[in-house]
């Protein structure tokens, strides 16, 4: 009995976070989980749809459109930004006055909020006065964000690559830094090509900063909304208009708030399962290339 | 396999300078004949690592010449100087197997499957890794590790010179030993010529034909262990090698008596060619004090300390002001704390401003 009472008292410990953890996480889901299952016509008045709204969404081309779109963006700009990312970090110098320089030269987009980002590159990207917009122009491109697609996503992948890279770049700096200079002085001994110290040294050394670079940019990246909703607020068409803008389209636009509840919910699942996914894959590979063998 | 040879190195850190304070390594020539076996011995930063990575060309010096066979290497990059270098903490290929990271430098260097599987096993075999050749380097022991990284200097067999810096720092004691003649083993069988660097004498002279003693920067003694041991060139071999080291007591030549404390001494030569004013010590290795009861043969002295380290025991004894150990095998037929300290004469040496002098016979 009395060693039971013990063992009771270690949920006291426990309920600080538990109290955090409600206050700032489950008790404000919860208030979406009540919108999600009930219809309102106003005033206050309420009536239980139950999974109504969820199996509206599943069914939904807009959904599954917008989800697509967002598949793509965040896969298009991890495939750029990880190699990018990747050989820059590879060409910064470990030394001298040059690391000061690209640090902070690498650190500057990362400053820059959101919104300002998005001015900026609405701004550069215009036909009539902005210097990328103006100058394609007048070398007789065809290129209008505004009313072609695909000028409008080539912008944001740019806009994000300039905006975003640098988080690549410096932690997997980081992780270069961190390799002791004898692995390249054996390498250099054994013979080691520039590919095989990079494959076998370089490579598996960054394997773990990789792992959260990739992992940041693409949550990051899955919830993109400040940056396309200034420059081209979804369109042309809905070209643009990932699963963040369609949701306050959903919400604030057109005030669906159940579906819209619904909507958040499963877009907030999506991330989770992907992260995790993610996660497990990437520390799977780190795990067999320590464990595995024959 | 080759000889090495090197004329007038000196390295700088910070580049060409006049001042001679700024060198790493202060101008040596050395000769190391192919297939012998050498240590590089003295404190940590005395230049033992500087020289070794000029070998290997990890580092260009700042001034002179390295020659392979009397080809001029200095500056030919480090994978053209066939050559291989094991480092202190080990250097494995994490995601490589044991079998692919003895293999690599093999591998990299162009040999076949045929030619690069059996030399890898024989040396797993020899290293003891014979048993986990298939599994990942990465989770091994340090001990394990570090013996992946011997193996991948042992693997190629036609290599100038093999260079150790330190490399059984991180190994347990007995399987240092086991290494080490493991090493020896190898130097007779292959006839590599073979560059080891330490500080920890016993490694030096258990391992090597000659010992090279490093000191700020310069080259005190080549020679032997015996030659170390019974003929240190500088007082800094004096101490640093042999357990206690070598007793120095600053003192006063006549002729052929030294006077230390007002005590003379008679010595077997004679040392009138001391230049004045320089600075005079005597040394003598602790192995060669002998004690005497009281009022014996030899000078008064107080004995202040008494260390039973097993097979013998190192007394420490005051002669006024100085102090001098002295390994005795038994305190016997003494009692108090007074005794009398005799001198062998044969293997008393003369330091003059550090360095041996040799007197002149009478």
């Amino acid at each position: 009995m009395i060693a039971k009472q013990t063992n009771q008292k270690a949920w006291f410990m426990v309920l600080p976070v538990f109290l955090v953890v409600a206050f700032s996480a489950v008790i404000p889901l919860m208030t979406v989980v009540n919108y999600s299952v009930q219809d309102t016509f106003g005033n206050n008045v309420f009536t239980w749809v139950g999974m109504d709204w969820f199996k509206d969404l599943i069914h939904s081309e807009r959904f599954h459109a917008a989800f697509l779109k967002q598949l793509m963006f965040s896969g298009i700009i991890l495939l750029i930004e990880v190699p990018l990312g990747i050989m820059i970090a590879l060409a910064m110098p470990k030394k001298g006055w040059g690391v000061p320089v690209c640090l902070i030269s690498m650190a500057l987009p990362l400053l820059i909020p959101w919104n300002v980002v998005g001015t900026i590159w609405q701004i550069f990207g215009r036909v009539d006065i902005g210097l990328l917009g103006h100058s394609l122009a007048s070398l007789g491109f065809d290129y209008n964000y505004t009313q072609d697609p695909i000028a409008a996503w080539i912008t944001l992948i740019i806009m994000d690559v300039w905006h975003w890279t640098s988080l690549v770049v410096l932690l997997c700096y980081a992780g270069l830094c961190s390799i002791p200079e004898a692995y390249y002085q054996a390498a250099k001994i054994d013979g080691a090509s520039r590919w095989s110290v990079f494959r076998y040294i370089q490579l598996p050394k960054m394997q773990r900063v990789l792992l959260i670079a990739i992992l940041l940019r693409f949550m990051d990246s899955f919830m993109i909304y400040t940056e396309p909703f200034v420059i081209t607020g979804g369109g042309p068409g809905n070209s643009t208009t990932f699963m963040s803008i369609d949701l306050v389209k959903l919400a604030i636009g057109q005030f669906d708030l159940g579906p819209a509840a619904a909507m958040s919910l499963v877009y907030f699942l999506v991330i989770l399962l992907l992260c995790w996914v993610f996660y497990t894959v990437m520390s799977n590979i780190g795990e067999e290339s320590s464990n595995g063998g024959k | 396999m080759a000889k090495v040879t090197l004329k007038d190195i000196a390295h700088s850190y910070t580049g060409y300078s006049e001042n001679p304070d700024d060198y790493a390594l202060k101008s040596l020539d050395l000769t190391w004949r192919d297939g012998g076996a050498y240590a590089l011995l003295g404190p940590s930063g005395c230049g033992k690592t500087t020289l070794l990575n000029i070998i290997s060309g990890l580092l260009i010096p700042t001034k002179g010449q390295v020659l392979f066979n009397d080809q001029d290497v200095t500056r030919l990059p480090t994978e053209h100087r066939n050559i291989a270098q094991i480092f202190q903490f080990p250097v494995i290929y994490d995601t490589m197997t044991v079998f692919e990271n003895l293999a690599f430098p093999l591998k990299n260097r162009g040999r076949t499957k045929t030619e690069i599987e059996p030399r890898v096993i024989e040396i797993a075999r020899m290293l003891g890794l014979e048993t986990n050749l298939y599994t990942k380097a990465q989770h091994l022991t340090a001990d394990a590790k570090q013996k992946i990284s011997l193996g991948r200097g042992l693997i190629r067999q036609s290599v100038n010179a093999i260079l150790f810096d330190e490399p059984l720092t991180v190994i347990d004691p007995q399987l240092k030993w086991e290494l080490r003649s493991q090493l020896k083993y190898l130097h007779k069988q292959f006839g590599f010529t073979m560059i080891y660097v330490t500080h920890d004498q016993t490694e030096a002279l258990t391992f090597a034909d000659e010992v090279i003693v490093m000191y700020e920067g310069e080259i005190v003694q080549v020679g032997t262990p015996e030659a170390l041991f019974e003929r240190p060139e500088h007082t800094f071999v004096g101490y640093f090698i042999g357990s206690p080291g070598m007793n120095i007591a600053p003192c006063n030549i006549q002729g052929d008596k030294a006077i230390i404390d007002g005590h003379e001494i008679a010595l077997t030569r004679d040392y009138h060619a001391i230049p004045a004013g320089a600075k005079i010590e005597m040394g003598i290795r602790p192995e060669y004090l002998r004690l005497n009861p009281p009022g014996g043969a030899g000078l008064p002295v107080s004995i202040k300390k008494v260390d039973d380290i097993g097979r013998y025991k190192i007394v420490r004894v005051g002669l006024n002001t100085r102090e001098f150990n002295v390994v005795v095998p038994e305190l016997s037929g003494m009692t108090g704390d007074k005794a009398s300290l005799a001198f062998d004469i044969e293997h008393t040496n003369i330091y003059v401003n550090d360095h041996l002098f040799s007197g002149e016979q009478q």
